[in-house]
């Protein structure tokens, strides 16, 4: 039960809101809502995926950031560009904490920026020659990489540069994919959009690439859709469905390769993580190929198990009592855990503000440490991620969409949560307010989260923000002395 | 010295700009001013019958053989032709790759900043791409840029369109800075009652018709040769009317913002001088089988 009931909640808004001008009252009213677990289509209470107001501090990422940063960037055998110039591409180099196995700059590139770096004069007349030039030079002084992605930047939209046949041709000569991804940061309202764009280029330039090759499959081969691998994440969760007897043909994208992605057709069913950065392929490989997909969520016991079942669901026997010899395992592991964590965390209160998924995937695991999640929003979320949010949610739970930094503050100072969830840039504002916060997007410098392995970390990690005696000592020396006094005075 | 004067031509694309503007400068010089010609237009033709040359290397070309546009020198980029003209064109790609509109800007602050308009000099002219297609072509009349602009049309409808589209694009600028319409400048097509519709569409728009510049084959005598009128032949009678027009734009004062006018009232316009006819809205998106059709009907 949270503390404040639904009219509270709904009172909390309005109070919010009424800062705003009349217009951008309306607007942002429609991304704030109180949950309610009855509600089945969440565009009965909550609007998102729309246009951010100007003049807010939205912390939304564009669409290059959804297509370099989160799907390309992390295929580690391939060399991402970003086409453009040079900002773009070295203010988010290797800060998504996405690890990999390989050498660095002989046969991996994941941490490494390759830019055009665009001047004026390819403004003026066109980068095309400088693309081919740059992959040529590619081709000599990284002879193993096994493809090019090509990644728009806003020039190359702006000045409509011909990089689909710059990138056909440079295939013919390199004998390796290259592929021209029209990500354009202006396009769409978020990261969003870059999601979408680049799984249509993974099913335009890759995925059918090897239709029809030899393949040595067997009964239990699934790939891992939509885990970037954050701090290894995509090996906790490989270890579990190899555990169970799965063969893990691919990674998307963390640790992943190009060839692992061409592979994956041949899949017998794709194990999707982060729904709304990959729905998009996997939905167009049911339909083609018709692989099914599953949703799964590995944040905390209770969803792991549900999920590994579910997933276990979808094969024989074998599996299936593999399966459960896997959830007997790691129980007692994880007894362990909330044995000791819970009396340290167990009612703790938490509000949530991150990207697409982790808003309502990490819920469970919060809860299996006795810990509640009070509110909860995404950046760049659309409706049919807040349908699957609402019944994860408590009643009466504060739920924002594309949160403002006023906003945000605002709600904090008045639920006066113990810890909470979000990001870099929301990390200090809050430890200031004395609040301790973990960032859920890098898991601070930590992880991986995924699996069991990743909870005994996330549960250390929970009860090191929220032990840390730092908060209690905010107030310095000489005002606690006056404050002291007053005390004894009174 | 005289206050430097800083002119932007603009007009439909095809209607003579360059060459008007070039004869205009020419005229100019002749009479003992200090010129300079920018070309604003990717295809570098503004300054060819100044300089006598095919084209002019642009900065922009410059500036993409040297690396950047840091690396030039004014000297490289300026080129002093008929009677101490200077020439510069803005360069830019060819059709369908990159950004003219960008290649406009960076010439022109490179101008700028090296100093291209000294103390010495009496006027600018900005000779500028037809269709003002983006930003980086209403660069010369933005902020402390061209303060005069000159519009070059003719008795064609479609001319005197793009007249009154310019004039819209001036207002803009004309509230936030000090451009202003400096008049028409009508290139003769020969139609008929030509110099009537011109000095009537420059009263509507609040301006003047500068001058009426008539057709003659010594223009195209001259451009053969890669020359002005006034250089190649100065006692044709045509040299005179550049002189006229030169003449008359050194002593013009008469600097308006305009009052560009609606499509209907363009239309009324063209319609009184008998260019376009009364609009049949029956007829509108119907097809020839369709037309004849109701011909039928009728008779």
């Amino acid at each position: 039960m949270t503390t404040l009931s639904r009219e509270e909640t709904d009172a909390l808004i309005a109070e919010v809101l009424e800062v705003y001008p009349e217009k951008a009252q309306k607007d942002r009213k429609k991304h704030l809502a109180v949950n309610d677990q009855t509600i089945e289509q969440s565009k009965k209470c909550i609007t998102s995926n729309r246009k951010s107001l100007p003049g807010v501090m939205t912390i939304r990422g564009c669409a290059y950031a959804g297509s370099k940063g989160v799907v390309w960037g992390p295929i580690k055998d391939m060399i991402h560009i970003s086409h453009g110039p040079v900002g773009c591409g070295q203010y988010s180099r290797a800060g998504r904490r996405n690890y990999y196995v390989g050498t660095t700059g002989v046969d991996s590139f994941g941490t490494m920026n390759f830019t055009s770096d665009f001047q004026e004069k390819d403004i003026v007349f066109g980068g095309d020659k400088k693309l081919a030039k740059l992959i040529e030079e590619i081709e000599q002084l990284f002879p193993l990489h096994r493809g090019i992605s090509v990644q728009s930047e806003c020039p190359i939209g702006l000045i409509g540069d011909d990089i689909e046949s710059v990138s056909k041709k440079a295939a013919a000569v390199i004998e390796k994919p290259v592929v021209p991804v029209r990500c354009e940061g202006f396009r769409g309202v978020s990261q969003s959009l870059g999601h979408h764009i680049a799984n249509d280029a993974i099913r335009d330039w890759v995925l059918d690439k090897r239709d029809g090759a030899a393949y040595e499959g067997t009964p239990y081969d699934v790939a891992i859709i939509g885990d970037y691998n954050i701090g290894g994440d995509a090996w906790a969760t490989r270890i579990l469905l190899e555990e169970m007897g799965l063969r893990v043909v691919a990674q998307w994208s963390g640790d992943g390769t190009l060839a692992e992605m061409m592979n994956t057709p041949k899949v017998k069913l794709n194990l999707l993580h982060c729904y709304r950065s990959m729905n998009y392929i996997s939905r167009h490989m049911e339909e083609k190929y018709g692989i099914p997909y599953l949703e799964y969520n590995f944040f905390g016991p209770t969803k792991i198990i549900e999920s590994l079942r579910k997933i276990a669901a979808f094969f024989d026997d074998s599996i299936k009592e593999k399966t459960e010899a896997v959830i007997a395992r790691y129980q007692p592991m994880m007894d362990e855990i909330i044995a000791k964590y819970k009396p340290r965390l167990q009612g703790k209160k938490v509000m949530l503000y991150v990207g697409g998924l982790r808003p309502r995937h990490v819920i469970g695991a919060y809860e299996d440490l006795g810990m509640e999640v009070i509110g909860t929003g995404y950046e760049f979320a659309h409706n049919d991620d807040y349908d699957r949010t609402i019944k994860e949610m408590g009643d009466a739970t504060l739920l924002y969409d594309d949160v403002t930094g006023f906003e945000l503050e605002e709600f904090v100072k008045r639920l006066k949560p113990d810890m909470v969830g979000s990001g870099i840039k929301e990390k200090y504002i809050f430890q200031k307010m004395g609040i301790p916060l973990r960032q859920m997007h890098s898991w601070d410098y930590s992880g991986p989260y995924h699996g069991y392995d990743g909870f005994a970390i996330f549960a250390r990690d929970m009860d090191i923000a929220l032990s840390n005696p730092t908060f209690k000592n905010l107030t310095p020396p000489w005002k606690k002395v006056v404050e002291d006094e007053a005390k004894k005075a009174a | 010295m005289a206050k430097l004067r800083q002119c932007a031509i603009y007009g439909k694309g095809g209607i003579g700009k360059s060459t008007t503007t070039q004869n205009l400068v020419a005229a100019l010089a002749e009479s003992g001013k200090k010129v300079m010609i920018v070309g604003c237009d990717p295809k570098a033709d503004s300054t060819r019958l100044i300089l006598h040359s095919k084209a002019q290397t642009t900065v922009m070309h410059l500036a993409a053989e040297a690396g950047s546009v840091e690396d030039l020198e004014l000297e490289d980029v300026l080129s002093v032709g008929f009677g101490g003209v200077k020439c510069v064109e803005s360069g830019g790609p060819e059709p369908g790759v990159g950004c003219a509109g960008r290649g406009v800007i960076t010439a022109i602050n490179f101008l700028e900043e090296e100093g291209a308009y000294d103390e010495d000099l009496d006027f600018v002219f900005y000779d500028v791409l037809g269709d003002v297609v983006c930003g980086g072509f209403a660069m010369p009349i933005r902020e402390n840029k061209a303060q005069e602009i000159y519009i070059v049309c003719s008795g064609e409808m479609m001319a005197m369109y793009a007249a009154n589209n310019i004039s819209k694009g001036i207002v803009k600028y004309a509230n936030s800075g000090g451009v202003r319409l400096a008049g028409l400048i009508c290139n003769s097509r020969n139609t008929d009652r030509e110099d009537e519709l011109i000095m009537a569409l420059a009263a509507r728009l609040g301006t003047t018709m500068i001058h009426f510049v008539p057709r003659d084959n010594a223009v195209q005598h001259a451009e053969i040769r890669r020359m002005t009128v006034i250089e190649y032949d100065p006692k044709h009678k045509q040299a005179d009317e550049y002189r006229q027009l030169a003449m008359k734009i050194n002593n013009n004062t008469n600097f308006v913002i305009p009052t560009p006018i609606e499509m209907e009232e363009l239309e009324d316009l063209l319609m009184e001088f008998g260019i376009m006819e009364a609009e049949d809205e029956s007829i509108v998106g119907k097809t020839a089988a369709e037309l004849a059709a109701d011909a039928a009907a009728a008779a």
